[in-house]
């Protein structure tokens, strides 16, 4: 019934430039955004209308209690923002947030790329063992978390009993809760910002896996004549995978870098629950959790959150200007 | 010997070794929650560098204190089990439905903006979910849907869907199009067209999708911190077993049981489906 009411109409219509029929195509236009509507509407009340209200949040004094009273028409103020980038530990915070997130992002896809390296060719019990390589990655954040912390923990942590008992290890670590740890190496007295590097750990162990079935599916649509050939050449394998496999390779990697960081940058959870956020491991996201649910400051919280985003779009900026000109051939 | 030899032979080597280091890395952490949980609090204490214990050791009384609902004295982790599964499935289902008809719109039919669409999806991922939670924070108190099942599965869909429409658009892309105008000529309509040709074709990638959204729903924290600890009823498992470990009355034993309980239904599922998944997926690729 519609199709005919449409072909009615559709003479008065200005004449489309291709040479598909108009109806079909109105009909067409209509039925995609009918079908795609459910989704558009929940992405709209959940995610962008939220995203516009904590643009204008940021820009107003609210607390908690006066919440209720804000509307479109308030007390716009920079003062928030100015709260927030001058209140102390902000910089650091920040600094401690591309720390976490660029050893992260390395970190999660060098090991996903050894693992797939490794897991590539068929073996005996592969099914098993890639399946295995992903549970960290499936399981869930709160169980994950606290089986680190047992593991690491000082006390009764497994990790500091073997490590006093077979490394000898003088004492016990408390890989969590330190800010520093001071070690030396050939010498040489070093400050390790122990907290942040076990979050980092983390972080690379639980998301490796991501990293690792990106790689794998790639590295088995590689054709296999092309190291067949390199093999015959008498190239190392070394060799074969700086000039074949790398190169293929690069695409997947420049994608995974982006996703990662992303991911990692806005991460909160993960911290949350390992520190708390301290011992040096006091990251933005973090930072607007504190401002929201300690200090009740809504309008500090937005702006603290806001000038996350706003980082994060810089870098993203940044990275696919100059460093990333692959990822524009794999957009469409 | 020259390099390509040596480089051979040593590699050959190494790779048992990241595939045993690989197993240990990953398996290891999740065996000793297991572990942990059976054995009793005292032993472990005195003994923390054990990694193995016989079964006349083992005891279910931790899981017993997990399971056994809050007004018995236990910790009333079925009530959460229940709430989460209600979550999950919901939020599932739901996210199947939207995200069906949005991924076939997004990869067949050409509309307005269908491009723009996918700056959209991008706000969601780019935002941190803590920025989106202050305003449905206020949104969801207004309305009263914050406290509730409710609320918590729309957010999860929120987040899912975007995720969803590109995995199921990858796989409806490689559909023949023939198929479908095949179909259109028999007289099917669209919808008939989708759910009797499409559907069934792109079952692989749907089942990996309910899969990927469940998963995603069941080990969600945040949401469910801001939304739901006001009342105990409303836990979600995670939530639930993060709370437990403010109190400092509850033994680390304990904590390990209630971590098994919160992971063992994600991994068994994920395992049965795993092999669905690659027996399905890789079927051709092993013969190459």
């Amino acid at each position: 019934m519609v199709a005919t009411r449409q072909s009615r109409s559709a003479p008065e219509r200005p004449p489309s430039r291709r040479k598909r029929p108009l109806t079909r195509r109105q009909q067409e236009n209509r039925a995609g955004l009918a079908y795609l509507s459910p989704t558009l509407i929940v992405v709209l009340v959940v995610v962008v209308l939220p995203i516009i209200w904590t643009i204008m949040l940021a820009f107003q004094r609210i607390r908690l209690i006066n919440v209720r009273r804000a509307g479109v028409f308030g007390q716009y103020t920079l003062a928030n923002l100015e709260l927030v980038l001058t209140s102390p530990g902000f910089w650091s915070s920040l600094w401690t947030t591309l720390v976490y997130t660029i050893g992260a992002t390395v970190l999660s896809i060098l090991f996903g790329l050894i693992a797939a390296l490794a897991l590539r060719a068929p073996f005996r019990g592969r099914t098993f063992v890639r399946a295995a390589v992903l549970l960290p990655y499936v399981a869930p954040v709160v169980a994950v978390t606290f089986v680190w912390e047992i593991l690491l923990s000082p006390q009764f942590g497994m990790v500091n009993n073997w490590g006093t008992r077979f490394f000898g290890w003088d004492r016990a670590i408390a890989f969590l809760s330190q800010r520093e740890y001071s070690m030396s190496l050939f010498g040489w007295q070093v400050d390790v910002p122990m907290a942040l590097l076990t979050v980092i750990a983390f972080e690379a162990w639980r998301y490796f896996p991501f990293a690792f079935l990106f790689l794998l599916a790639r590295l088995q649509a590689v054709p296999r004549e092309l190291e067949e050939a390199a093999l015959v050449d008498g190239a190392a394998p070394t060799q074969t995978f700086r000039h074949i496999l790398l190169p293929q390779l690069g695409a997947v990697i420049a994608l995974l870098s982006v996703l990662r960081f992303i991911m990692t940058f806005n991460k909160f959870d993960d911290i949350y629950l390992l520190t708390g956020g301290g011992a040096g491991t006091e990251v933005v996201s973090i930072r607007v959790y504190e401002y929201l649910t300690a200090r009740f400051d809504i309008g500090a919280a937005a702006a603290q959150a806001l000038v996350l985003a706003a980082g994060l779009i810089v870098l993203l900026i940044i990275y696919l200007r100059f460093l990333a000109p692959r990822v524009e051939d794999e957009g469409e | 010997m020259d390099r390509a030899t040596f480089e051979t032979k040593l590699f050959r080597v190494l790779r048992w070794v990241v595939i045993a280091a690989l197993i240990v890395v990953t398996l290891f952490p999740f065996y000793y929650m297991l572990l942990l949980s059976l054995r009793p609090i005292d032993e472990v204490l005195q003994n923390p560098g054990r990694i193995w214990a016989g079964p006349a050791e083992w005891t279910v009384q931790t899981y017993k204190q997990v399971l056994t609902s809050a007004d018995e004295g236990g910790q009333g982790f079925l009530r959460f089990l229940t709430n989460s599964a209600i979550v999950s499935v919901a939020a599932t289902i739901l996210t199947l439905l939207v995200s069906i008809p949005g991924a076939y719109a997004v990869t067949r039919l050409r509309f307005v903006g269908r491009r723009q669409v996918h700056f959209l999806f991008l706000a969601v991922y780019l935002f941190p979910s803590i920025l989106l939670a202050i305003p449905l924070f206020v949104l969801f108190t207004r309305l009263g849907l914050r406290g509730s099942l409710a609320g918590l599965t729309i957010v999860y869909i929120a987040q899912t869907v975007p995720v969803s429409i590109y995995m199921l658009r990858n796989y409806l892309s490689t559909i023949p199009v023939s198929l479908e105008e095949a179909a259109a000529v028999d007289g099917y309509s669209r919808l008939q067209t989708i759910r009797k040709v499409v559907l069934p074709l792109a079952a692989p990638a749907v089942m990996a999708n309910a899969l990927y959204i469940f998963m995603i729903a069941w080990n969600e924290f945040l949401f469910a911190l801001l939304f739901l600890v006001e009342d105990r009823n409303d836990w979600t498992v995670s939530l639930g077993l993060a709370q437990l470990s403010g109190g400092i009355e509850v033994s680390k034993t304990v904590l390990m049981a209630g971590s098994v309980v919160l992971t063992l239904p994600i991994v068994a599922l994920f395992f049965a489906a795993e092999r669905l998944l690659t027996e399905g997926l890789t079927a051709g690729a092993d013969k190459g």
